[in-house]
């Protein structure tokens, strides 16, 4: 399995993540010996069985639907970048 | 005081031969005197203090828990309110944390003193700690090795006598291999025993914290605080907390260990080997049953982890966007470029990496092929585990297939940092509780020996690694010029 740069960069842009441009060829090195490592498990025949998520075969767990958390905007918003007014700000989306 | 373990420290507290704020404070000494080390991202001394006056109160008012005023560290992975909580990365240099960890919360009733936070692979993604945005740790050992990884400050630190106890997290051997690597104990709980509330997300389904410590008796004390269910932890599961110091001195005549026969195949240390089979002579000594068992699957446990776990981490990961907290760059043009340059500009590369691989595993036409078919295998190993552990109590094996690396050694190739985690990453996928304990030396480096037990039976394992101990040193040794 091998990855060509230009899948690199589409990647990338998938997870809106920043790549330097003189690292992409090490990343499609890197990446595509690692997509050979885990094409290994395609030899397991996996006919009929059930993926598994939670070891105990646990589902997620409902809750009565009220609030239970206090509101803490303030201190959450003391480490936030950029805010103002209570709102957390970013470039302008819309023109 | 530095290499007493914890529960030596608890007993020197309430007979009074010092108290917890002496004991803090030669810890902190220590860790100044020993900061070349690198264990520590942060050290919360003003904090350690108060903290370690409140437990003295505690221990002259007879209220005392048994970790009251025990110094600990805590692995950067987990949340401190109002103190900082990088998880080894610039993305979250700046990040106070707004609240707690469950697991520091329950520490902190009972009354255990954080020394501050310890050093970690970014994001827990590393087996050498060697990805930390903060630098590389040094194994107390040998200074030029690394100390392993994710949980390399944590283990270095309890090693060096740094801390008395710390906390670490296992996703794919992240507790095991470094306390394997710097000769402690190691416990990584079974999937949902320990709240993963607060404690910074990499691959939700595999993610377990628990204890490093020196002896399976102080991990039992501290697992006993850190353990139980949490209506914030959807993952957690509510079953009772036994007293797991209760069993610790079981006899173990008739123990029935299993040797997976694919632990010691081709890529093994022969002379880790011959460590490991010298500690099973051990215990057929104290009167186990030693044999063989087979697990055919394993071998694919490394494949069906490398799409798991960074699938995982990609979705994780994506919360780190620079609009809320944590790192954002300079002028963003735009939106895109705000998420795009902040992450690209604090995340490193082996982060990058795995974010890569999980988006391209999860992205459109890839699902069935990639995570799908993880999701299966994980269960064919699963399965493997459950047969072997139907007929056997405990398996034992190797943590690693070398001892401590040198740092720099495997930087280059990431594929073969991968591949040591060979022994430990199974263990997680299927969920089961294991311990690594020190069984050896190789080339004046220890070696650990690893120990699986069956859903919910760390009291189990923490009583065949107890009685080890009592009949072994290894544990005991402490690294020249950390006495």
């Amino acid at each position: 399995m091998s990855l060509t740069t230009d899948d690199v960069n589409k990647i990338a842009h998938l997870a809106r993540l920043g790549v330097d441009t003189q690292d992409v060829d090490t990343y499609a090195h890197d990446l595509s010996g690692i997509l050979d490592l885990v094409t290994q498990m395609s030899q397991l025949n996996t006919e009929g069985v059930a993926p598994m998520a939670h070891p105990m075969e646990q589902g997620q767990r409902l809750r009565p639907d009220r609030v239970t958390e206090t509101n803490m905007r303030e201190k959450f918003q003391a480490i936030a970048p950029q805010v103002e007014a209570g709102l957390y700000l970013v470039p302008k989306v819309i023109e | 005081m530095n290499n007493k373990t914890i529960a030596e420290l608890a007993r020197g507290l309430r007979a009074g031969e010092f108290s917890s704020v002496e004991l803090t404070q030669d810890y902190l000494e220590r860790i100044r005197q020993f900061s070349a080390l690198n264990a520590y991202i942060t050290v919360t001394a003003e904090q350690a203090l108060a903290q370690a006056e409140v437990a003295d109160k505690r221990l002259a008012a007879g209220t005392a828990d048994l970790l009251t005023g025990i110094p600990v560290a805590q692995k950067d992975i987990f949340c401190t309110d109002g103190v900082k909580t990088s998880c080894g990365s610039k993305m979250l240099d700046n990040f106070i944390s707004p609240y707690n960890a469950t697991v520091v919360e329950k520490l902190n009733a009972a009354g255990a003193v954080m020394l501050g936070k310890s050093n970690m692979d970014e994001f827990a993604m590393g087996s050498s700690n060697e990805t930390s945005f903060y630098g590389s740790v040094q194994n107390p050992w040998n200074v030029s090795c690394v100390p392993g990884g994710s949980s390399g400050g944590s283990a270095a630190a309890v090693a060096a006598g740094l801390t008395a106890g710390a906390t670490g997290s296992d996703t794919g051997g992240s507790i095991r291999q470094p306390a394997a690597f710097c000769g402690i104990t190691g416990l990584k709980p079974t999937y949902g025993r320990v709240s993963r509330y607060g404690m910074i997300a990499y691959a939700s389904s595999l993610d377990q914290g628990g204890p490093m410590t020196r002896t399976a008796e102080d991990a039992a004390i501290m697992l006993q605080a850190m353990a139980g269910f949490d209506e914030k932890d959807s993952t957690s599961v509510n079953m009772p907390v036994p007293d797991y110091s209760a069993g610790l001195n079981q006899p173990l005549s008739g123990l029935k260990i299993g040797l997976p026969k694919e632990f010691f195949g081709e890529g093994l240390n022969g002379e880790i080997a011959a460590v490991i089979e010298t500690a099973v002579n051990e215990y057929r000594k104290l009167g186990a049953e030693v044999k063989e068992v087979s697990m055919p699957n394993l071998k694919h446990a490394i494949p069906a982890y490398y799409v798991i776990a960074p699938a995982e981490c990609s979705a994780n990961l994506s919360r780190f966007d620079g609009v809320r907290f944590g790192y954002r760059c300079e002028n963003p043009a735009d939106l895109a470029d705000l998420y795009t340059r902040s992450r690209g500009e604090a995340f490193g590369k082996e982060v990058k990496r795995r974010i890569l691989i999980g988006t391209y595993a999860l992205s459109a036409g890839y699902y069935d092929a990639y995570y799908l078919k993880a999701q299966k295998v994980r269960r064919l190993i699963t399965d493997d585990f459950k047969s072997a552990l139907a007929e056997v109590d405990v398996l034992m094996g190797p943590v690693s297939p070398t001892v401590a690396f040198g740092l720099g050694e495997k930087t280059g190739d990431p594929i073969q940092m991968y591949l040591s985690d060979i022994y430990t990453i199974a263990v997680n996928l299927a969920g089961l509780p294991a311990m690594s304990i020190p069984a050896g030396f190789v080339d004046n480096k220890p070696v650990g020996l690893q120990i699986i037990g069956n859903y919910f039976a760390e009291d189990r394992l923490l009583n065949v690694a107890h009685r080890y101990q009592m009949n072994t040193d290894w544990h005991k040794q402490v690294p020249k010029g950390f006495e």
